[in-house]
């Protein structure tokens, strides 16, 4: 079977689970009549929820086990398609497959930017190479774990069919957006990930707040895409194709020289599609759709927003790497936009209550870790941080569900504590993948993000202050996750009393994708150790993979670096983590009454992290009311004042011209036409007397005429 | 005694014409106007037959004129009592004077 040529069935058959959802899905699970849909947890305490209980089927919808059983079954069938297609790339020389199905965009001529014809074109076309294979293998992958964790935590949930459904619909999406061989096929993936997002975030869109984040999602994407759009065309018009390996050979063959002193063109464009990734992948500026993008549920967490939807910005930037390798400029923001955000996102995490909201800006965070790994030009690091990335926050985010389905729908971890021995299963899975995210050795998280602060420091492109940014946000990830951590698993139990009855391990649907994450969190990270540690090819098979793609280059200039820094560095970050993981145990589970002193005393500096740098306030003054709604009000003013203004008064002028045109025809023409019939009528009064209407009166006229007649001739 | 010439039936024709047009023009019952435009006819007819008498017995002119202007003058009448009779019908009058329509 050649599995190459059937990659167009990978996206086909989730999409075929979406339309079947979508469309018969409804019949397969019967909505009750009061359809409230009702959040996991959100369910009244000490109502319907019988502890233990989650394997119920619904009386009423003896098929609904079939929902679970074709979503699913549609992403695994995907996830080994594309197994297989990687297995046979791998066998390839050039490791690269592209298939075109057909034309889509048939060739629309136009003028190039350099004055020359050229055709707008686009394919129904997928690639596989390194790079697609990661991505479609993660997503389908992480994916269909996900789906077989939501059984379990969707089962009680209205909308069962449609939630799946959207899930399938993304996926979809998603697969398209990776597999795509060109800007603008990627952009239909992009676009339509967006809308699943929206779709899922406002699932319960009965809740206005999960309505207004959908919508928030949407239009804060909208701003970066208009930059990815901006980007495309400006691709268009200057290179002339949107296909990924025209773009690149045209990039290589020398025409376009590095702009290594100023900013020309290719670094607008890079920039232009940068802006686009940013607000995909929640940078800053546009980072603040994702934290409130929480109010989904939390499968959607997992899938969406941590492992895969919003890291397609640092897909795109990965597959425009050809692009940003001539233009350093751009590099330069990318990395400092990066670093920048990991070290925000991460200073608010550590101050929040809510378990989804430590993890929502722990992935911003992260998502800025593996710009600044690109912007430093270490692109086989950042997809390597976003594959294990992948596994442990979509691992840290089920667990956080696991958590909040335990406690009957309690997000906040003031109310949690002392649920390590009660919820087993969860407590270790979640352990394993607080390491690996801290960067604790021989755990997924420690290698990325070594080899992502070894970049940072050692690349051409990178710098020491970068370094220290990265250094610093592996203190506080460390420290927030741990923070969690306690807060939530050890220490004394602060859970309210009435949920305390209800608490319960989660159904094997749900603990058994948990224990492949979790030891996906653990191994993943062994497929790209560091070149350091001389171990056999196969530990660093995901550099020998990807590297290729992004120009050999790199490898040769890392070697001049000594690998006593290396070492050295690698102990520091190491020593770092544990001294974070340390503090969090110190203030939150040794001496638990330090961390309200230590708020109390820095006061407004806990207010500042705790509600966010007021980002959102301030957006809101900028944008929402002052360029929104005061814009709004100027336009009202003009429209009101100026164009109805202008409209009134040319109005007025004609009802003014009317009347006086209708006084002059009243009293000057009609006058006259009045005046003249007037005098006929007054000169007809006489003659009229002599029209009696007798006829003896006509005969004496006639007789007097007669006589007349003939006196005139008798007396002539 | 004088001969009867031809200036007196002309005076007599002239009387008659007179009465006539005085009938015609004071009577309001209109049977009477009727008879009256009869004498204005036959003053006519006297005429006629009075300048035939005069011109001698080859010139027969005027009696066959006359004799044309009775039929005509019964024909006129025939006419007119008809009128007379669908006018009776519609206004229960005889009276000239009543009947004024044709004004302004």
């Amino acid at each position: 079977m050649n599995f190459l040529d059937l990659i167009w069935l990978i996206p086909l058959t989730p999409l075929c689970g979406a339309v079947l959802m979508l469309l018969v899905g409804k019949k397969l699970d019967p909505q009750p009549t009061s359809s409230v849909a009702i959040a996991p947890g959100v369910e009244p305490v000490g109502g319907s929820h019988a502890g233990g209980g989650h394997d119920r089927v619904h009386p009423h919808a003896p098929l609904k086990f079939l929902i679970g059983l074709i979503c699913p079954g549609t992403v695994l069938i995907s996830f080994l398609l594309s197994v297989g297609a990687v297995w046979q790339l791998s066998g390839l020389q050039y490791k690269i497959h592209q298939v075109i199905q057909f034309s889509w965009i048939a060739g629309l001529p136009f003028h190039l930017a350099n004055g020359q014809m050229g055709t707008f074109q686009a394919d129904w076309g997928f690639l596989l190479d390194p790079l697609s294979s990661v991505m479609i293998l993660v997503v389908t992958g992480v994916g269909f774990l996900i789906h077989v964790y939501s059984i379990g935590y969707m089962a009680h949930d209205n909308g069962y069919y449609r939630f799946f459904g959207y899930l399938n619909l993304f996926v979809f999406f998603m697969l398209m957006l990776v597999l795509a061989n060109n800007y603008a096929l990627l952009f239909v993936g992009w676009e339509g990930v967006g809308l699943c997002s929206y779709l899922l975030i406002g699932f319960y869109y009965h809740k206005k707040s999960a309505a207004d984040a959908g919508k928030k999602a949407f239009i804060v994407n909208r701003v970066g895409d208009s930059g990815f759009i901006l980007g495309m065309l400006l691709m268009m018009s200057v290179l002339g194709s949107l296909r990924f390996t025209d773009v690149a050979t045209m990039l290589h063959s020398g025409e376009f020289p590095a702009e290594t002193a100023g900013f020309g063109v290719l670094s607008a464009m890079a920039l232009l599609l940068f802006i686009g990734a940013t607000g995909k992948s929640a940078q800053i500026p546009l980072y603040v759709w994702l934290p409130d993008a929480m109010e989904g549920p939390t499968p959607v967490s997992a899938l969406i927003h941590a492992a895969t939807m919003v890291t397609a910005g640092v897909y795109m930037v990965a597959r425009s790497a050809p692009l940003f390798q001539l233009t350093p400029a751009t590099s330069t923001i990318v990395a400092v936009i990066g670093a920048a955000t990991a070290i925000f996102a991460a200073s608010i995490a550590l101050v929040q209550n809510d378990i989804k909201r430590v993890l929502a800006y722990s992935t911003v965070s992260q998502l800025g870790y593996m710009f600044l790994a690109l912007g430093v030009g270490a692109y086989w690091v950042a997809i390597f941080h976003l594959f294990t990335h992948a596994f442990f926050k979509a691992l840290l985010f089920l667990c956080s569900g696991s958590v909040i389905h335990s406690l009957s729908g309690e997000q906040d971890m003031r109310y949690m504590g002392g649920l390590k021995s009660k919820i087993p299963i969860t407590y270790r899975t979640m352990w394993v993948g607080s390491l690996a995210i801290s960067g604790i050795p021989f755990l997924a998280g420690f290698f990325s993000k070594d080899e992502i602060l070894w970049q940072a420091y050692s690349s051409p492109l990178g710098s020491k202050a970068l370094w220290v940014v990265g250094i610093a946000t592996a203190a506080m990830t460390a420290f927030y996750m741990w923070r969690l951590m306690y807060l939530t698993f050890y220490g004394r139990s602060r859970v309210k009393p009435e949920v305390e009855a209800h608490i319960h391990e989660s159904p094997p649907s749900m603990t058994v994708p948990l224990t492949v994450l979790a030891a996906g969190s653990a191994l993943a990270g062994w497929l790209g150790t560091p070149k350091l540690w001389n171990l056999p090819e196969i530990f660093r098979g995901f550099e020998n993979w990807l590297a290729p793609m992004f120009g050999a280059g790199e490898a040769a200039k890392e070697a001049a670096h000594s690998s006593g820094a290396e070492w050295g560095l690698m102990g520091l970050s190491v020593l770092i983590a544990i001294a974070g993981i340390a503090l969090a145990r110190f203030l939150y589970n040794t001496r638990p009454g330090i961390p309200d002193r230590i708020q109390a005393s820095v006061g407004p500096l806990y207010k500042l992290l705790y509600n966010k740098w007021y980002i959102d306030e301030l957006y809101d003054f900028l944008f929402v009311n002052g360029l929104g709604k005061g814009g709004g009000r100027l336009c009202g003013a003009f429209d009101r004042d100026v164009v109805d203004g202008g409209v009134n008064a040319a109005g007025w002028l004609t009802r003014f011209s009317a009347s006086v045109s209708g006084w002059w025809d009243t009293w000057i023409v009609d006058g006259a036409v009045r005046l003249g019939s007037f005098f006929v009528k007054m000169l007809s009064y006489p003659v009229c007397i002599l029209q009696t209407g007798r006829v003896q009166t006509y005969a004496l006229f006639v007789v007097l005429g007669v006589l007349a007649i003939f006196g005139y001739y008798v007396t002539r | 005694m004088h001969p009867i010439t031809t200036v007196h039936y002309l005076a007599l024709s002239a009387a008659l014409l007179l009465i006539g047009t005085v009938g015609v023009l004071t009577r309001r019952n209109i049977v009477v106007v009727l008879m009256s435009i009869e004498l204005i006819l036959n003053a006519v007819n006297i005429n006629l037959v009075a300048f035939s008498h005069a011109f001698g017995a080859d010139h027969v002119h005027g009696q066959v004129f006359a004799i044309f202007v009775i039929a005509d003058a019964v024909a006129e009448t025939a006419v007119a009592l008809g009128i007379l009779i669908a006018l009776f019908r519609n206004k229960e009058t005889v009276q000239a004077d009543e009947i004024d329509l044709l004004k302004w």
